[in-house]
């Protein structure tokens, strides 16, 4: 299975196996995860699972969709390489990802 | 406690023919009774078209949590637009229609959204959350021991009526305004109480606004500073609003900072005294709150629906809803759905995933507040935990006459001696 390294605010790493087909935002609550929330459960209409792709990715996992950018630009901290982890599915190609949480969500 | 089940009510959810059913009566909400006309719809007729209305006129009502999600993210064939209708089911005269970011679409209500939203950034949500505990606190320490007061005067108001004075840098000693206007503001006329005519509304609008530009010239002559007037103040999608625009956002802001989190404060202690096991549960388990506040968020969904008006003619849950048609998403009701939330009619305060509800709405329009209403009713159980064994609802609650506010104005309770 596919691997992605969530790793939270204050710096503590989560490798966690994915399976493909399942979203980054999914991984991380169906392991219980902390700083990752998914309110919507995964219809990009909340942006509680908002994550920071580690620049070496942001080629692998794309850019935004058009909802996403928006839901994204009512977020906080967002940045150039924000996405929502609801979006992002994991396929072989993204084993061995990285996300970062942001300090909060909400 | 539990009021009984109305049979009345139920029989007539049952039996009334589909083309004639009108789940939207005020007085439903006011009297509890609107259950049944609800789980007959999820059932029956989820997207159900009402032409029976004698306030409301013609309507879509949408009522399973799925249905209510497509509408949601779908803004640009539903609109909020203030000018077509807003986000109430109630069509008020159009002279009379309040511009506010939430009734507006994009482009305009992302930048107007975009200048109030760091209010409730992490940070400064961290630095109001002492303020809160200490506030929370000192209202608690107050309360009066042995004898029956108004849970929701003592305690509900006071506590939000105070959050809402400091993110708006508002005069302490005045805050009580804000939730008179607030009352103002949501109040249905032909209710009976003060507000029973749009003229005496907009009397007291015109009162608020004069008061909130005396803020607003101090503030915008003045360094910007992190408190609501003066972010609108210097904001560029806001500087330069018209009154009636600065009014809209101010009634916005008002009621969303303060109604809806008074209510859920209100209903979550009426739900644990109507729930004694799941009150044990949590005086043994304090831990329990984290997942105890978004459930009474849920269980109480203080603001029942939002309304939307179609741009366009829309498919949705096999019915054809066609260009100008008002719909209304019944987040009570999806609330409730048992297709989306396990046991929906119980209140269960450990629930898995109890922030998957309908209560904040969600896509653009998702409640900006969603975090700091959290916050306010996790550190307020959190006090009241550390004070009181029990707090005894001792009466019924007195209920909104509204199907837009789900809130409760009187709560009897008495914190023994």
């Amino acid at each position: 299975m596919p691997q992605v390294t969530y790793i939270e605010h204050d710096g503590t790493e989560h490798p966690i196996e994915v399976e493909e087909g399942l979203s980054v935002m999914r991984g991380a609550v169906d392991n219980g995860l902390p700083g990752i929330d998914g309110d919507c459960g995964g219809e990009c209409a909340c942006a509680t699972c908002h994550v920071f792709v580690d620049e070496a990715w942001l080629a692998k996992t794309g850019l935004p969709g058009e909802q996403e950018a928006s839901m994204l630009s009512f977020a906080a901290t967002a940045q150039p390489n924000s996405r929502l982890s609801c979006q992002i599915v994991m396929t072989p190609a993204l084993d061995g990802l990285v996300v970062r949480m942001p300090e909060a969500q909400h | 406690m539990n009021a009984p089940v109305s049979i009345d009510a139920a029989s007539e959810a049952w039996t009334t023919p589909l083309d004639q059913l009108d789940p939207s009566h005020p007085r439903r909400f006011q009297d509890d009774t609107m259950w049944p006309f609800f789980e007959r719809l999820r059932r029956d007729a989820p997207v159900h078209y009402s032409t029976t209305s004698p306030l409301f006129g013609p309507y879509w009502s949408v009522t399973t949590y799925k249905d209510i999600m497509a509408v949601e993210v779908n803004h640009k064939a539903f609109s909020s637009e203030s000018g077509l209708g807003g986000i109430s089911i109630r069509d008020r005269p159009k002279d009379l229609r309040l511009p506010m970011f939430i009734a507006m679409d994009p482009p305009r209500h992302d930048a107007q959204r975009k200048v109030v939203q760091p209010i409730v950034a992490p940070a400064n949500l961290a630095k109001l959350e002492h303020a809160i505990r200490e506030r929370a606190g000192r209202i608690l320490d107050g309360l009066p021991r042995g004898e029956t007061f108004n849970w929701v005067e003592h305690v509900s108001i006071e506590l939000t009526v105070q959050m809402l004075a400091t993110l708006f840098d508002f005069p302490f000693a005045d805050r009580r305004k804000l939730s008179f206007w607030s009352d103002c503001a949501t109040a249905v006329p032909e209710a009976g109480g003060f507000i029973d005519s749009e003229e005496k509304r907009e009397a007291v609008f015109a009162e608020c606004l004069a008061y909130f530009t005396g803020l607003w010239n101090q503030r915008v002559n003045a360094e910007p500073r992190p408190d609501l007037i003066s972010m609108l103040a210097h904001g560029e999608a806001t500087r330069d609003m018209t009154p009636r625009e600065f009014l809209g956002n101010l009634i916005l802001l008002i009621v969303g900072g303060n109604d809806t989190t008074r209510n859920s404060i209100s209903g979550g202690l009426l739900f644990l005294n109507e729930n004694p096991a799941e009150y044990a549960k949590l005086r043994a388990n304090p831990a329990l709150i984290e997942s105890m506040v978004p459930e009474i968020i849920r269980y109480q969904t203080p603001l029942a629906h939002m309304r939307r008006t179609a741009l366009q003619d829309v498919e949705l849950g096999g019915q054809r809803i066609r260009a100008g048609d008002k719909v209304v998403m019944w987040y009570i009701s999806g609330n409730r759905d048992p297709a989306a939330i396990e046991q929906p009619e119980r209140f269960l305060i450990d629930r898995k995933r109890p922030r998957q509800h309908l209560s904040f709405g969600f896509g653009i329009h998702r409640c900006v507040g969603n975090r700091l209403a959290e916050m306010q009713l996790r550190i307020l159980w959190e006090e009241i935990l550390a004070r009181f064994e029990r707090i005894e609802v001792v009466g019924p609650p007195k209920r909104v006459y509204s199907s837009f506010v789900h809130g409760i104005t009187e709560l009897p309770v008495r914190i023994p001696a």
